[in-house]
Formats: structure tokens, sequence, C-alpha cells
């Protein structure tokens, strides 16, 4: 039994049983399949998220948004700049304690180099309704090249415990036609 | 339920040992108590944390929203180490001193240090519990830099980190003295060969923990200037996430000792079960990449290799538990006569027995909820469907909650009677609270699955962001699923309730079984007693448990590409 020795002292010479070896080849072959299928994403996949990233002091990078948002605002909502970039632009976004900004507007189906990071603590990017979620460290600018496929209004969430503040930390993405 | 005993060995063989009379188990005296000690310590500390997690749950369900959110946060907080790290790891120990002492009819190694190694762990989960209700330690579970807790919220994980690491020396050198005094004959017993993969693999994560929690103590109390968030994350969940794997070779181990105690099942063939168990010590270490999937810096073939554990060995390791402990059940119940149909012996299994249900439950539901989300988790570009939301929590609930916490406590139930030598009081309850635990455990998981495929973030207190200055709004969706979340919480809690009653009952009040001929009410396998067949399974067909497989492989293939279809749908982005 399984709490005592095994009887056979050689029980590494035992034959496996059948069922057991069909079943570790199934087994197996899936993890392959499942291990090629994540690189194959990376070819045949429109969801893959860059790894372009640099290093970045948290001052030098709130600096690079404010300039950014002061060059495109268009208006301000709560006190919030909205920021529209033309297209082709780097856009940035920064997360602190307890807010994502600015507001950005984008066009549908046209691509931006998205900058992120955090000022203060981890944060975490999660993008609704449509469940994209993505970590956000300080000292760290990460750069992702997004294309919205559907026009509408985006709220953005932080799902990174980031203090007493959490769950009042929201921002928005707009997307126009 | 009949009661079985095999003839009353009477005096112990020699010295401090004791035979147990149902088990014919030699049993030495200080292993006995230090197991005691740690179980009754593992119970206080689910009891604490359990609470916890109802409050957080009732807090979670939009319609009751019960506590303030600071209260909230610091409650969440303890909930995660007081369940995840306090009650688990006590009851490992537990666990390493049963799979070796007893097992092995060994005496401990060294019992004064494991009481030293005892009364560390004490201390330490005490000073972190002391840090969390004063309040400023509300870190969560993860403690992710820059965000910083008082400093004796980390010497307390490290003084607990360094009493576990003490315990699993002692079962290292129970291993040894077992082998050097020739207490057993041949190879340890599978069940303690688990065990050692869970000590192997602990010793490498508590060592990550040692690694990056002197630094973080040191920093918080001002000697280290700067903590680097992304390195942090690395080094924790080196530890983080290899300490579940403790918990999965761990109850495991209880699966399949369970088996064994309740209807003699015996592996169908000892090499497999060990190289399954083999592969989670190759492979596990590279788990700490599934928590990184969303974060800057890695390159993708990091994050490949590592979060599929190189190909997926080490989930094959626990893929084939999933055929090999169902059909050691098989065969064992086709040999003891129900061998109708493909599922006679499923039928007509002890489902009565809380020891025997709390583990079968825990193997399917392990499997199904668990170990799916898991892998579906854990793939690189899939993560983004649900980082940080509250499927994480979905997720891991169905490991360590139905998996591990549910195998733990179905195991209690051979516990009390063996080496607290009580019999249980309550039986009819005992034999509901697997069901009531399990059942509301499985909806906590799945409804948290369910509400973070629609984005509801976890940790998080407010998920109308009734106060944030943009507000929007979840789908409604989401609402009904944190909902149904605190119900199942509440039917989990009931479950939990009533497992710490019986446990406390029948160890202060429940009929010694160590006077006289006290019948034991909760049947073991009748072959328990008397050790007579050792080893590997014959030759059996197991339709039952190809049926049930394939159940769960058609399972895990569609819940993976309605995943990858769901991801197809997103922005694009590179
Ligand atoms: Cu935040």
């Amino acid at each position: 039994m399984a709490i005592t020795p095994p009887e056979n002292r050689l029980w590494w010479n035992e034959p496996i049983e059948r069922v057991e070896i069909g079943w570790i080849v199934v087994a197996f072959l899936w993890g392959l399949f499942m291990f090629f299928f994540m690189i194959a994403w990376h070819f045949i996949g429109g969801q893959n998220l860059s790894t372009e990233t640099y290093r970045i002091t948290p001052a030098a990078y709130e600096q690079k948004v404010a300039d950014f948002a002061e060059k495109y605002q268009v208006g301000d909502e709560m006190g919030v700049p909205i920021v529209r970039p033309p297209v082709g632009e780097d856009v940035y976004l920064l997360g602190r304690l307890w807010e994502w900004w600015p507001i950005l507007e984008l066009k549908k189906d046209q691509s931006y180099r998205f900058h992120l990071s955090s000022v203060d603590w981890q944060h975490g990017f999660s993008l609704q309704p449509v469940n994209i979620n993505i970590s956000v460290h300080p000292g760290y600018e990460q750069i992702i090249t997004f294309t919205p496929t559907e026009a509408g209004e985006y709220g953005i969430a932080c799902n990174e415990f980031c203090g007493i503040g959490h769950h009042l930390m929201t921002g928005r993405i707009r997307v126009v036609e | 339920m009949t009661a079985i005993d095999a003839s009353y060995a009477g005096a112990a063989a020699a010295g401090n040992f004791r035979t147990c009379r149902y088990t014919g188990l030699k049993v030495e005296a200080s292993a006995q108590s230090l197991i005691k000690a740690n179980a009754v310590a593992a119970v206080v500390f689910l009891a604490i944390g359990g609470v916890m997690g109802l409050l957080v749950a009732l807090t979670r369900w939009p319609a009751v929203h019960l506590l303030p959110s600071d209260w909230f946060y610091l409650v969440l907080t303890g909930h995660g180490a007081n369940v995840l790290l306090f009650w688990i790891i006590f009851f490992e120990i537990a666990v390493l001193y049963f799979a070796s002492a007893i097992l092995l009819g060994s005496r401990l190694a060294t019992p004064r240090i494991a009481w030293a190694g005892f009364w560390l762990m004490i201390v330490g989960a005490l000073m972190t519990n002391v840090a969390v209700f004063q309040g400023d330690s509300s870190v969560m579970f993860t403690s992710y830099p820059p965000m910083q807790a008082a400093p004796h919220f980390y010497l307390g994980l490290i003084i607990f980190a360094v009493g576990a690491l003490v315990g699993v020396g002692v079962f290292f050198g129970t291993l040894v003295i077992a082998h050097g005094e020739r207490t057993y004959e041949g190879s340890i017993p599978l069940v303690t060969f688990g065990a050692l993969t869970a000590a192997i693999i602990a010793v490498f994560t508590l060592a990550s923990g040692a690694i990056i929690l002197i630094p973080t103590f040191l920093w918080s109390v001002g000697l280290i200037s700067e903590m680097d968030p992304l390195l942090y994350k690395v080094i924790w969940w080196g530890m983080g996430h290899s300490s579940q794997q403790i918990n999965v070779a761990a109850h495991v181990s209880v699966w399949y000792a369970i088996g064994a105690l309740t209807i003699g099942a015996k592996p169908l063939s000892e090499k497999v079960s060990r190289s399954a168990f083999l592969l989670y010590i190759l492979f596990l270490q590279l788990a700490s990449a599934h928590h990184l999937l969303a974060d800057p810096g890695m390159s993708a073939s990091w994050k490949i290799v590592n979060t599929s554990y190189l190909m997926y060995l080490a989930v094959l390791g626990s893929m084939i538990h999933g055929l090999t402990v169902p059909g050691a059940l098989e065969a064992a119940q086709r040999r003891n006569g129900y061998t109708k149909g493909a599922f006679e012996w499923l039928r007509k299994a002890p489902w009565g027995n809380p020891a025997f249900a709390g583990m079968f439950l825990s193997l399917v539901m392990f499997g199904f909820i668990g170990g799916i989300s898991g892998v579906v988790l854990g793939t690189e570009q899939l993560n983004l469907l649900m980082h940080n939301t509250i499927y994480v929590p979905g997720h891991f609930h169905g490991t360590v909650v139905t998996g591990t916490t549910l195998a733990f406590m179905a195991m209690t139930y051979y516990v009390l009677p063996l080496i607290f030598q009580r019999d249980i009081i309550w039986p009819k309850l005992a034999r509901i609270q697997p069901y009531l635990f399990g059942l509301g455990a499985a909806g906590i998981s799945l409804f948290m699955m369910g509400a973070g495929t629609l984005g509801v973030p976890r940790r998080h207190w407010d998920m109308s962001f009734t106060d944030a200055i943009l507000q929007f709004e979840l789908p409604s969706g989401g609402f009904l699923m944190m909902g149904l979340n605190g119900l199942s919480a509440v039917i989990a809690s009931a479950g939990g309730i009533l497992y710490i009653l019986i446990t406390v009952g029948t160890v202060l009040w429940g009929k010694r079984l160590d006077k006289g001929e006290a019948p034991l009410t909760f049947p073991l396998h009748k072959r328990a007693a008397t050790v007579a067949e050792y080893g590997s399974h014959a030759t059996v067909k197991l339709p039952g448990t190809i049926i049930l497989v394939t159940i769960f492989f058609v399972s895990f293939v569609l819940y993976y590409f309605v995943n990858w279809k769901y991801l197809s749908e997103l922005w694009l982005m590179r």
C-alpha cells in the first residue's frame, strides 16, 4: 500500500500499467502542444504583450506625461485633462495614488505606441470592459503598441492593491471613430 | 458504520513506542505529541483565518458590503497569512512527522529541536498577526514594495519560516534515523516519498523566502534604502509559487494515504507515481514566472519556458496523479468486490466516511477547478485576460481550498483516532462536513473565476467605484457572481465551523480509544491492520478511471481554447 514500503524491492523494474503509459503520452503531448502554441501565437495571434521596457526615474516619467498632456490637451473632465494625441504619436499614461492620468482619446483602428509606468507604487492597469490587465511598476517604462478595435468609453481600474484608496483609482480611455 | 478492531497489541514494543491497534503502526511518544501540537496550532490558525475569509467575502458581496475599506484590507491581509501560511504549513509539518516517524515506525529525530521549531513558528505567526491587527501592515499576502509594512510583520514571517525549516530538517533527520536503525524494509512508502518531495521543495522555497524577506525586513527598519519592485517580485514568487507546490505534493500524499487507509488502495505502479513526484522537484522552481506574465522587462521566451515549467512537465506530474489516484481507488474497490459496470466501484465507495469523501472531492475539484484554471491563467498571452482580476483568487481557492485544505481536513478524520486516540464526536455531522465545505469552496472558486472573467478586480473594496472621480460600471453579471461568491462563502464557512467544532470537540471530549476496547466509529480498511500486501497493484482494467480522465481532458482542452477565442477578440497589441 501507499503507506507501506513496496513489496517488490526492485519496484523500479516493474512494468508500467498500460493505461498509465497511454495517459502519460496524451498528457505529455498536450503539454508540448500548449508550449508550442504560446510560441505560435506570437506569429498567428494579434495579442502579445511587448517586452519593450526602459528604466526611468518616476520624476522623469511624470515630467514626460505632463508635457505630453499639456501639448495635446483638448478639454478636461472633473479636473482631469482630456488628451487627444495625433495618430501615430506616442501616448503616455501614468498610475499614481490614486488615479490613472490623464484621460486619453484615441482613434479606432489606429495603432499607438502606448507608454505605461507608475510614479509611486505598483499598480494594475485593468481596461474595462475589454478586460486587458497589465502590471505597472515604478521605475520601469513599458511600451505596448495598442490598436483599439472598437469605439466607445473604456474605464481603467487599478487591480494591484496600492493602499487605502486603491478602490478609488480609476481612469478613462475614449475611443472614437 | 461498523467498527473494525484489530487484535489489540497491548503494551508498546519498546521504549516510548505504542502500537496502534487499528493500523499496527508503531507510534513514538515524542512524534505523537509533536504531531498533536502542530495539528492543534494549524486548526487554531485556520479558525482565525477562516473568520477573516468570511468577513472578506461578506464585504465583497455587493448587497452586504460589510466592512469599511481600511478593515477590509487589514482583514484580507490577515486572511492570506493565516490560512495560506500558518494553517497549511503547521499541518504540513504534522504530515511530515507522520509520514516519517509514524509510517516508518521510527523515533523522531531530535524532538527538542523539533519543539524549538514549533515554538519559533508560533512566535512568528503571532508576531505577524499582531503587526496586521495594529493596522499599518495591510500590504496583502504578496507585500510588494515600495508598499511597506511594519518591521515585525516581515520579522514574524522570517521567524515562522525558520521554524518551518527546522521542522523540515527534523523530517530529514528522521528519515536518516529510520534508515540507519532499519525500522522498515526496502524503499520508503509512497506517501513518505511524496512527503519527501514536499520537504525538498520546502527547502528551496524557504531559502527563496529568506533571500527576499531578510532584505525587505532590513529595508523596513531603514538599513536598506531601496527595494527594486521587479526584482522583489521575481524572488518573492520563487517562494510564493513554489510553496504552493509543497502543498500539492503534501496533499497528493494525503490522497494516497487516505486511499490506503480507507479502502486499501495501492499505487498502480510505484514507478509512475514516484516519477510524478520527481517531476515536481525538477520543474516547479520555474513557477515564479506565472506571476510576472503581465509585468514589464521579461522576454517572451523567458516567460514561455518558465510558466510552462519547461513544457508543462510539472503539470504532467499532476496529470499523472490525476489518473493514478482514482486508478488506485478503482483497482482497490474492484478487488474489494465492486466489479459491476464502469462505476460500481465509485457508487459503492465509502461516501459516508468523511475522510474518503473529503479526499475524493479534493481530488476532483483540485483537478477540474484548480488545475485547469491554473494552466490557463499561467499561459503567457491568456494571462492578459485575468491577471490580477478576482479570477486569480478564484483559481487558487480551487487549488488551496478545494485541494489542499479539504484534503487536510479529510486527513484529520484519521489523525484524531490514530494520533489523538479519540473517537470522532458527532459522526453524523462529520459525514456532511466535507460536502458542505467542498461545495462552498467550489462555489467560491467558480464564482470568483466567473467574476474575474467579467473584469472584477481582486483585492478591491468597492467594485461599483462609487467614490471614484472617473466612474464606470462593471457588467451586472460581475455583481451577481460576487453575490453568489458571498453565498458560497457562507456555505463553506458552515463547513469550516463544523470542522473546527468537530476537531476541537473530539480532542477535548471524544471517547478515549487508548483505554479498553473502545470501538472506532470510522472504519479503516481491514488490510491497514494486517499489512498483508505491499507494493504495486496487480494489473486490472480500469474503465471508470479512463472515463473520468477522458472527461477531464476534454474539459481541459475546451476551456483552453475558449480562452484563446476570448483573447483573440481583444484590442490588438504587440
Ligand atoms: Cu493602484
